[in-house]
This record gives C-alpha cells, sequence and structure tokens, in this order.
C-alpha cells in the first residue's frame, strides 16, 4: 500500500525542528515524514477491519508534529514507525463509496481488549482512556499515532468497529471527513459549562475555532460568541457560523472590554481587564494566546484549551489572584446535554456538519504525491484563504488493488 | 494694507501650489484650464493697543449690557469660564488672549471688592487641559492665584454633583450646564473666535455642558442640516445652542460676553515657516531653498520627531478685534470681525474639491491627528468653510492630502481607538452608528473613568467628529485621500491613492475627465463664500 509514514529518525527530526522554524510546513520536506510503499497492517484482532481511506484531514496536531514542535510529552502514548491521519472517511474493503465510515480514532480500552474497561471507557469519555499505552496494541493515543492500526495518510488502515460511524449516503465525503474535528469542537464547547447570556470569547478561526464557533451557537446559550480571525475568509465564515464579532487578534482585548462594559487597569492603552468575558476558549494553544486568553477573561472565569498547547511561559499570577479556572478539551465521547440526556459526541457531529453545511470548510485535496504542498498549504491555511486541507486517496492506484 | 482673499485660475505659468501633508508638505501641479485656487487673505492688521482694546471692549459693551464694572460688586459669585486647548491653532505665542482678557476682568473684579472667584476652563466633552496648557492659557499670575485653591479647574461633564439643568428649550431640548456657572451672579465667557462657528451661544450652551444637553444638538441630523455649520444663519448647531441660549437668558443666567479675534498670521512672516503664507508666485529664491530644505529634513525624520517640531509650534497670532457685552450682539460684531478675515468671494461650484490636510484639528492639540480626526477636519471643518454653497458640487470628489496614519494617542483618545477598531469596521454610516453605538459609548464606565481622572476625550467624541463630516458625506459622490495609510483610508470608508495625479484619475470615474477643480490653499484659514 502507499502511506506517508512518520519514523523515528533523530537527524530528521532535528531538520524538521529547523526548517519548521523558518517555514511552518517545511518539516514535511526534510523532516521523518515520507512517502512509502509498505504492508497493509494486519488485523490485531478478529472483530477488527479493514478500511480504505477516502479523504483524510491535516489536524494541527499533526503539523505540530511534521514540524517538531510538539511535546515530548506524547513520547510514550505513540510508537513509531505509525502512518498519520486520523480524520478520516473511509470505504469498507470490498466497497467503494457504498459502506462509507467515519472513524473514532481514539484507542480506548475496547480497542485495546482491555476488560473490564477503565472507568473513563466505562463512563463513555473515550478522550480519558487510562489505558492507552496499554492492551492488545502498541502505545498510541489515536489511531494514526499507533504503528498497529495504520492512519489515514494512506491507502489502507484497521478499525476496530466500536471506532467505525456509517456516513449516510447523501452526505458528501467533505462533509464526513470534517466529522472528526467537529466532535473535538463540540467537546470542547459543552466542556466550558457555558450559561444563559455568557459572553464567550473564541481565540483563533483555524478549523477547529470555526468549528468550535458553530458548536458554541448550536449546542450552548452562548449569547455573545467574539472570534478572532486574522485573515478575510476566516472573519466571512467566523459570522456565518455564529460568531457575533469578529476581531483582529490585535484588538481583542479593546473589543472584550467595549463589549463586557468592564473597566480596565491602563490610561488609555489597556494593560489588564478589570472584568472580562465569561468563558474563553483558546483554540490556538500557543504562549500568546494562553496569556490572552487569561488576559480577557473575567474573574472567576473559565478558560478551555482546546487547541493543542506544547510548552508555555505564562505568568499565571492573574489566575491565582482572579480564581481563574483553565482547563483542557481534548477529543470526545460522550457528552451529557442539557436536558440531562447523554449522546456520543460523534451524533452530536454528524448532525452540527449537515446542519452547519460543515463540508465547506474543506478547501483543497492533495494526492499523497504531493505530500510536501499539501502540508505547507494546511501550515499556511489562514493566509492562502483556505481552512482544511486534506489527502484525496480516492484516486490512487494501490487503493484498488486486491 | 494687507490683501484680501482670492481666487486664481491655474493656467500653464502656475508654478505648483502648496498642499499641507500632515507634519510634511507636498508642493503639486494642478491640470490647467480647468483649476482654481482659493487663497486666504493676507494677515489682517492687528489691533495696536490691545490692552487698552481689552479695556474699552468691557467698559463699552454691546447690547442690553451693562459695562463690566457696573456688574461687579462686593460679595458676589463671579465665574469666568475660557475657551480650552481646542483654540486657537495652532496654540498662540505668549501671551496668549485669554490670559490678557482674563487678567482684566480679574483687575477689575478685584477693584469692585469681589472675592468669590473661579474659573473654569470650558472644555464640553474635551479631555482636560493640563497644568502645562492652563498656565499657557491664563498665565503664570492667573495659574498661580487660583489653581492651588480648587478655584481654577477644567469643566466635568460627568460630574452629577455640578451640573445644574437649567431647563428644555420649546423643541424639548435639555439645557444642563456647570452648576458653578449656572448659580454664579455673573457668567464671564473669555472668546477666542478663530472661525465663525465660534463663540455666541454656543460657548456657553456647549462648552460648559454635558452629554444630556449636547446629544440635543451634537447629533447626525442637525449636522446634515448646517449648511453650513460656520454659517451660523444657516447652521442648525447654532439654532439649536441659540435656543438653550434663550433657556439660559430666561432662567436668569447672567453671561457677560467676550469675543476675540485673530489674524491669519498663522506660520510668521520671518523664519522657515513664513513661506507657507506666501503665495506660491511670490516666493523668492531664499523661499525655495528655505522650503526645499525644509522639506528635505522633514522627509528624512522619523514620524515622531516630525510631530514633537510641528506640536511645538507657537503662532504669532495677533487680535483683530475685541467686543463684549450682551452674547448675541456681541456676535454679530465678532462674525463681522471674522469675515473680514476669512470670507473669500467665489463663483460657482467645481467638479472636484482638493485640500490638504495640516498636522493640526482643535483635538490633536499636543497629539496624534488619528484617521477619525483626519476625517473630522477634512470632511468637518474644512469642507464646511463656506458660505452659501459648497465650493464643490453635490455629487462631486473631495480629494484630500495626509498620511493618516493608523495611529493613535491612546491616553487622549481611548474611545477612538475602539470606535475605529471597532464601529468603522462595521459601518461607516453615521445614521447607522448613532443609532447603534453612541449610547454605549458615551455611558461606558472606563471613558468616563478616563475623562474624569485622566486626559481623555468623552467615550462619545470620536461620535461627534463622525458627525461632523455627516453633511459632506451626503453631498459628496467620493472622498479620496492622497498618500495616506491605506488600511486606515479604507477603514474610513474613502479611497486611497498615492499620488494626486492618481486621485485625479479616480475622480474622474465618478464626474468625468474633464472635471474643473477647485483647491481650497487652507491653512491659513479661508472661507469660500460661493454664490
Amino acid at each position: 500500500m502507499k502511506a506517508l509514514q512518520f519514523e523515528r529518525n533523530v537527524p530528521r527530526y532535528a531538520a524538521a525542528v529547523l526548517a519548521g522554524r523558518a517555514m511552518p510546513g517545511a518539516g514535511a520536506r526534510v523532516g521523518p515524514l515520507r512517502l512509502r510503499d509498505l504492508d497493509a497492517p494486519r488485523l490485531p484482532g478478529p472483530d477488527w477491519v479493514e478500511l480504505r481511506p477516502r479523504l483524510s484531514g491535516i489536524c494541527g496536531s499533526d503539523l505540530a508534529t511534521i514540524d517538531g514542535t510538539s511535546s515530548r510529552y506524547f513520547e510514550p502514548i505513540v510508537s513509531f514507525p505509525f502512518v498519520p491521519g486520523h480524520e478520516i472517511v473511509a470505504d469498507r474493503k470490498g466497497t467503494d463509496g457504498s459502506d462509507r465510515v467515519v472513524v473514532e480514532p481514539v484507542l480506548g480500552c475496547v480497542t485495546r481488549n482491555i476488560n473490564p474497561v477503565c472507568a473513563a471507557c466505562a463512563r463513555g469519555d473515550l478522550g480519558n482512556c487510562e489505558r492507552i499505552a496499554f492492551g492488545d496494541l502498541e502505545p498510541g493515543l489515536q489511531t494514526g499515532f499507533c504503528c498497529d492500526t495504520g492512519g489515514g495518510w494512506s491507502t489502507r488502515m484497521v478499525a476496530h468497529p466500536s471506532q467505525i460511524h456509517p456516513v449516510p449516503a447523501d452526505m458528501s465525503d467533505e462533509a464526513a471527513v470534517i466529522v472528526e474535528p467537529t466532535a473535538c469542537a463540540i467537546h470542547g464547547a459543552l466542556a466550558a459549562g457555558i450559561r444563559d447570556g455568557d459572553t464567550v470569547v473564541v481565540i483563533g478561526s483555524g478549523t477547529l475555532g470555526l468549528l468550535t464557533i458553530a458548536a458554541l451557537r448550536a449546542y450552548t446559550p452562548a449569547s455573545i460568541i467574539m472570534a478572532t480571525a486574522k485573515y478575510p475568509a476566516q472573519r466571512e465564515l467566523a459570522q456565518e457560523l455564529g460568531a457575533t464579532q469578529v476581531i483582529a487578534p490585535s484588538e481583542l482585548k479593546r473589543a472584550v472590554r467595549r463589549t463586557t462594559g468592564t473597566l480596565a487597569l491602563g490610561d488609555g492603552d489597556i494593560d489588564r481587564l478589570a472584568g472580562g468575558a465569561d468563558v474563553v476558549v483558546d483554540c490556538v494553544g500557543s504562549e500568546a494566546s494562553v496569556t490572552e486568553a487569561l488576559a480577557v477573561v473575567r474573574p472567576k472565569g473559565r478558560v478551555a484549551m482546546v487547541g493543542m498547547p506544547g510548552h508555555v511561559h505564562v505568568d499565571l499570577t492573574g489566575l491565582w489572584q482572579r480564581e481563574i479556572t483553565l482547563f483542557g478539551a481534548y477529543a470526545y465521547g460522550t457528552e451529557t446535554l442539557d436536558d440531562g440526556s447523554r449522546r456520543r459526541t460523534f451524533d452530536l457531529a454528524f448532525d452540527l456538519v449537515r446542519g452547519a453545511d460543515l463540508g465547506r470548510l474543506v478547501t483543497a485535496t492533495y494526492p499523497l504525491s504531493r505530500f510536501t504542498d499539501a502540508v505547507a498549504h494546511a501550515a499556511a491555511a489562514g493566509p492562502r484563504g483556505a481552512v482544511k486541507i486534506a489527502f484525496d486517496l480516492r484516486n490512487e492506484r494501490e487503493r484498488t488493488r486486491a | 494694507m494687507p490683501r484680501p482673499g482670492f481666487v486664481l485660475d491655474v493656467d500653464r505659468a502656475t508654478p505648483p501650489v502648496l498642499f499641507h501633508h500632515g507634519e510634511n508638505f507636498k508642493l503639486e501641479k494642478l491640470p490647467p484650464g480647468r483649476s482654481r485656487i482659493i487663497y486666504p487673505g493676507e494677515p489682517l492688521e492687528p489691533l495696536d493697543d490691545i490692552e487698552g482694546a481689552i479695556h474699552h471692549a468691557l467698559v463699552n459693551p454691546h447690547g442690553d449690557s451693562e459695562p463690566l464694572p457696573a456688574l461687579l460688586r462686593p460679595g458676589m459669585r463671579l465665574t469666568i469660564a475660557f475657551d480650552d486647548i481646542s483654540l486657537p491653532l495652532p496654540p498662540m505665542k505668549r501671551p496668549d488672549i485669554r490670559q490678557r482678557v482674563i487678567e482684566q476682568v480679574l483687575d477689575l473684579a478685584a477693584a469692585a471688592g469681589v472675592d468669590d472667584v473661579e474659573l473654569i476652563a470650558a472644555l464640553a466633552l474635551h479631555r482636560r487641559m493640563t497644568e502645562d496648557e492652563l498656565r499657557h492659557a491664563v498665565g503664570d499670575r492667573v495659574y498661580d492665584a487660583f489653581a492651588p485653591h480648587g478655584l481654577l479647574y477644567n469643566h466635568d461633564a460627568e460630574d452629577p454633583d455640578n451640573l445644574t439643568l437649567i431647563g428644555t428649550t420649546d423643541q424639548g431640548e435639555e439645557v444642563e450646564i456647570n452648576k458653578r456657572a449656572a448659580e454664579s451672579d455673573l457668567l464671564v465667557y473669555v472668546n477666542i473666535n478663530i472661525v465663525s462657528m465660534d463663540g455666541g451661544w454656543k460657548s456657553t450652551a456647549t462648552g460648559l455642558s454635558s452629554y444630556r444637553s449636547l446629544r440635543h444638538h451634537h447629533n447626525v441630523k442637525t449636522m446634515q442640516h448646517s449648511k453650513s455649520f460656520m454659517d451660523r444663519h444657516a447652521s442648525e448647531l447654532h439654532s439649536s445652542n441659540w435656543r438653550m441660549g434663550k433657556v439660559l437668558r430666561d432662567s436668569g443666567v447672567k453671561v457677560f460676553q467676550i469675543e476675540t479675534t485673530i489674524n491669519n498670521n498663522v506660520f510668521g512672516t520671518e523664519g522657515p515657516m513664513s513661506v507657507l503664507q506666501k503665495r506660491e508666485w511670490e516666493w523668492t529664491t531664499r523661499d525655495r531653498v528655505a522650503f526645499m530644505g525644509m522639506k528635505a529634513g522633514l522627509d528624512r525624520m522619523p514620524a515622531r520627531t516630525r510631530r514633537s517640531i510641528f506640536q511645538s509650534w507657537r503662532a504669532p497670532h495677533q487680535m483683530t478685534s475685541v467686543q463684549a457685552g450682551e452674547v448675541e450682539a456681541v456676535h454679530e460684531v465678532t462674525t463681522a470681525n471674522v469675515y473680514k478675515q476669512h470670507l473669500v468671494p467665489v463663483e460657482g461650484q467645481t467638479d472636484i474639491l482638493t485640500m490638504g490636510l495640516p498636522y493640526i484639528c482643535p483635538y490633536n492639540v499636543n497629539s496624534i491627528m488619528n484617521p477619525i480626526l483626519v476625517m473630522c477636519l477634512g470632511l468637518g471643518y474644512f469642507f464646511n468653510l463656506y458660505r452659501g454653497k459648497p465650493p464643490v458640487r453635490e455629487g462631486g470628489v473631495l480629494i484630500m492630502s495626509h498620511p493618516t496614519p493608523w495611529e493613535f494617542h491612546p491616553v487622549h483618545h481611548p474611545s477612538y481607538i475602539d470606535f475605529f477598531e471597532q464601529v468603522l469596521a462595521e459601518t461607516t454610516d453615521p445614521i447607522e452608528i448613532e443609532a447603534k453605538y453612541e449610547k454605549s459609548f458615551a455611558e461606558d464606565e472606563w471613558y468616563r473613568h478616563l475623562y474624569r481622572t485622566s486626559y481623555a476625550y468623552h467615550g462619545v467624541h470620536p461620535f461627534y467628529m463622525w458627525y461632523w463630516g455627516a453633511h459632506a458625506m451626503q453631498h459628496l459622490g467620493q472622498v479620496i485621500i492622497v498618500g495616506g495609510d491605506v488600511r486606515a483610508v479604507r477603514r474610513l470608508g474613502f479611497k486611497p491613492a498615492s499620488t494626486l495625479q492618481d486621485a485625479l484619475e479616480m475622480a474622474s470615474d465618478t464626474v468625468g475627465r474633464d472635471a474643473t477643480i477647485t483647491h481650497l490653499h487652507n491653512p491659513p484659514i479661508l472661507m469660500a463664500d460661493v454664490t
């Protein structure tokens, strides 16, 4: 099969770090990610199935891995070499478009054949699984980071039935491939505990930010949703998806002050807000975004880290003095809705993708052979007017081989 | 005998004309055969004996008023209000006119045994004046005698304990002014009438009032019906202030109005800046060398240095008249004296109006000319410097030259930043802006805090700047800014152009290829009397 494989290779990793610093996405040219002909992954168990990816998205966490900016935190919970790609719409083996599925990539207890399952998996909180480095599979927090399962950036992979969600016949591949990141966004939005009338700030209007805006509008009672966006296409989409205000990142502090009517410290320039937004959802995860999030949230407010952070240097004095809650929102599982009902995040995501026409966020697709172009495009999506970049495997020759 | 202003028809022999361009200048060639330049009058002769003229005015009042000495008595409460930092432009060399007038008023008050005297900078919703600025306006002697005792201070339009509602006009306009001024036995208001808009009932009804009162005339409808606001009899802004003045008078607020006019001597008759008030074809070789040298130096300087140099300029304005007494009678005489300096007869309208905007307007003294102020200076003040009809036809094009930096003074203009970033990003329509945003800015607690305790313009002030241009926006078909920051110009809703020639080319889309052009050669100030 044809696959992009990420191997453990220290010199190449070092080259990727340097290249990625010079130009985001450039790690793909010189780093450990290589296009290879590989044997298809073996089925890890009798109930596993083989899938043939149709589209597979490039996520921010993928870009961080390629450019070597990911935290070393991940080392014990990934296994090399792995085939990236965890945003996947695929065909079951032997079908071609008639039996499509979306993969829920978290490799929890069930996929690892661990019985009894951990407490988190028992609750349906798959993202919090405590056994992602144990069981029948090699370590890997998700498909796309585990050497046993393969990933979406290939013509073949394997999945456990518990990971598979059928795609309705009338849903496009583009819409289906956006379901996984939409589930992340919904989980983040619901985890933020937003109450009626809350003012919510979303930092970042990349894919995750835009999907979070849509999720906040659809599944929370947020009153005002303020979003930062750098580029015209992002601004337009943020507004379409439900942001009440779209602001340039440098203008956020002043905009939050105006909107919330709070006082500020500083003589015309704002050093610090006295109050602020009720909730901030950070969809970037950088040092600057975390700092900004803490600066614009009100005392006793909540900051949700939905974008993947790494090492950041942040002054937490304000968090302490203002009793701010900073918390992470990773992946998905099962959500409790306002009416008390429990639903799988992926089910909610399917609804939202359809309702808000989120398939339109897939801006461009590339064949595997143009992976450096694809990664470069994804790394510069904002300035190039793009949102989600994906690999298109549908026309790969290897895909049709038995 | 100073030469009056006049209109020059541009021909092939006409030299390039001076355009102010913020803290710099440009020389531009206007198309011959279809362009004309309105030049201001030369500076009128100043009064020979300023102190004597002031005294004469105080004891020989106009209208139904007794001489000032007759109005002063022991035990009375006397309040002296004076124009703030926005006048004159640029700030004048010491001694400031206000100082000269106030010293004489105080001498008379002292002679009459008046010992309850307070002085108030009538700044309405403008920023508070600093100690240095107050000292410059009233002089050290007055400042040191009153300020340390809390008897010389800035008006605070957000101090509910020091405002009083006098009443409402027959059109329902609330008249609320400074309580001390209202409850005094006599309010003496000291004006510097740099343009015909200044003075009259606008001094007290605006300068000492609050948002509650100001909103009745500082609004889009009023400004769109003030054609122009420099012509009191065609200005709804003034009609409203005059109605408020009637309420003040009828309620017993006793005002002794002192108005002064100054000449056009902005840049002096000697020194490197003097060339700026000469007509280009009269520039000597020395003038040209001085100008080119000055421009070459400015071109090489950082913007901050240029700003600092220009803002430190103190103009050698000289007083041309002083009159005192009853408000309306005084103002009639003052307006005639302002017109003597500023009015230039102009025949008919043209398709395009060009202007070079200088570094200063009423709201950036010792500060930064931000993009909103650029708009206000061009579409507000300069556009409205007409009587009769605008020198540019309805649907015509306005071309302004100014660098229009995306830059704000955070201490002076905090609400301007938010207005620019948040309001103008959404709409530039003054009616929509007024309806949707004005109240929230006007009542914003932080802006109120900064206005009262720091040196910030009131939260609503950028709205007024925008409304000031509402008549021009309604009248014009297109506005182009030459040499401005492209993003800032677009945020204002205007078109950016790199050069005047580009701008004229762009304008031809609106007014045709053979469009006629009028250039307003201002400053020094002129007012087009268009028939």
